[in-house]
């Protein structure tokens, strides 16, 4: 279908972009790569007065290192991501992740910003920044505000932002870690029937901080607490890997979706488990 | 009022903001090279190149296309860029209806633009299938365009890694019934 009739207008500044949104209010949409919302404007899932595009306020865009975190701004666009020398020094997960987003015509044009307010529960991006434990970063007229990437996601493509509020970064904690993300997708460039974004430390050989997040197996990214607590301060071996198997029962709750029913999503993130951890007791995958 | 170059000539035209990149080419410039399929960005049959990178023509606003750059399938062909993989899609018999061919055509030109970037050397069979992944041909005729490809791969490039990344690369067993 085609999109409906609506208006446009590019703000070229933050402040540009406030008088933007307090003239159009709550039916004006912010729109920056434009890789979902366009596709649900054909759809009409969704019809705006208004489209502000972001893309060309310069505050969003870069990619840096400052204050023991990296930062990226949220206009990166995903092809720009995975081939940035600064994310694959301290963030090579999302590195990592980008050739599983979507195709090449796509990641030259999605942003990461984006992505993380679409919080599509499949989506590969959001599950990262919990993984890594980032800092969202978002700025409205009030100004701005920081909020831990596990309190970002609040629901079914619900998330933390408040109406007039806009994703400015992302930022992510410095920090040596074994990291990787695999996926199980029916196609290559579907989104994901079930997915899983891990970070860890190993000390002394022992598992330190590890964070297992999956995807695709429910209304977000799923931070699995069980499965987490049953590696910590365990070495990693088949024995630790097993048990945080057996513990992410206690994590999911996969509802029911066009790929499968929750039993076949719950046997594909022990499957990816396995993989992802197993992955870590190469000696090729050394610490960020 | 939007203003653009659009293989190589400069236009300004007025587009409302419901008119998205492929509608703007084929209906307001004439230019039908490139296909409107899906039109939600699933299928790449509108994929053209912007500012040097491709994009699904079907999920750009026109509207927000000032000052840039487009290539269509026009353009590349006039270039003569791909002349080389358009006579092996042809030799292959890898057009098929045609319908999807400019995405793909488009598509590939970007795997050949940007191969061995990064030092990865030729892409394998196997890459470009990947890269290829987000076009689809509704004959299902895959086989035919990743024999085009690779023998236009090879043949640019013929002896330095041949078949890296592959088993000793059999000459794809399909393409010799």
């Amino acid at each position: 279908m085609k999109w409906p009739a609506m208006g446009y207008l590019r703000a070229t500044s933050l402040p540009d972009l406030w008088s933007a949104l307090a003239q159009h209010g709550a039916s004006a949409q912010i729109i920056a790569g434009g890789q979902t919302l366009l596709a649900t404007l054909a759809f009409r899932l969704s019809e705006p007065s208004v489209l502000v595009d972001i893309i060309r306020i310069p505050e969003l865009r870069g990619v840096s290192v400052t204050g023991g975190a990296l930062r990226i701004g949220a206009l990166t666009r995903h092809a720009e991501l995975g081939r940035d020398a600064l994310v694959r020094a301290h963030a090579p997960l999302l590195t990592e992740a980008v050739p599983l987003i979507a195709h090449p015509a796509i990641r030259n044009r999605g942003t990461i910003g984006g992505s993380l307010a679409y919080a599509d529960p499949a989506a590969e991006l959001p599950a990262c920044i919990v993984a890594l434990d980032a800092v969202v970063v978002t700025a409205s007229a009030a100004g701005e505000r920081r909020i831990p990437a596990r309190d970002f996601f609040t629901d079914l493509l619900q998330t933390a932002l408040h109406p007039g509020e806009i994703i400015a970064g992302v930022e992510i904690p410095l920090a040596a870690r074994h990291s990787a993300i695999q996926e199980i997708a029916r196609r290559s460039g579907d989104y994901a029937m079930a997915g899983l974004a891990a970070a860890l430390r190993l000390e002394a050989g022992c598992v330190v901080a590890p964070r297992l997040v999956y995807f695709g197996v429910g209304n977000g990214p799923v931070l699995a607490a069980h499965a987490s607590a049953a590696l910590e301060g365990r070495p990693l071996d088949a024995g630790s890997i097993a048990a945080a198997q057996e513990a992410l029962g206690e994590d999911l709750d996969p509802p029911q979706d066009l790929h499968g029913p929750p039993d076949m999503k719950r046997h594909l993130a022990r499957v990816l488990t396995a993989r992802v951890l197993g992955s870590f007791l190469a000696p090729k995958e050394m610490a960020a | 009022m939007i203003t653009l170059t659009v293989n190589g000539e400069r236009v300004t035209r007025e587009v409302e903001p419901r008119r998205h990149l492929i509608d703007f080419l084929r209906l307001d410039l004439g230019l039908t090279g490139s296909h409107a399929g899906c039109e939600h960005g699933v299928c790449g049959a509108c994929t053209v190149r912007l500012d040097g990178e491709i994009v699904r023509g079907c999920l750009v606003l026109a509207a927000s296309l000032d000052g840039a750059d487009v290539v269509t399938i026009e353009g590349l062909s006039d270039s003569g860029e791909v002349a080389d993989l358009q006579a092996n899609f042809v030799a292959r018999n890898a057009a098929q209806c045609g319908f999807c061919t400019p995405g793909m055509i488009m598509t590939a030109a970007d795997l050949l633009a940007h191969e061995r970037e990064a030092g990865r050397g030729t892409p394998s069979r196997a890459e470009i299938r990947e890269h290829l992944s987000g076009n689809y041909c509704r004959c299902t005729g895959y086989q035919a365009i990743v024999d085009a490809v690779e023998d236009t791969l090879k043949a640019r490039h013929p002896v330095a890694d041949l078949g890296r990344g592959t088993a000793p690369a059999p000459r794809s067993s399909e393409a010799t019934r």
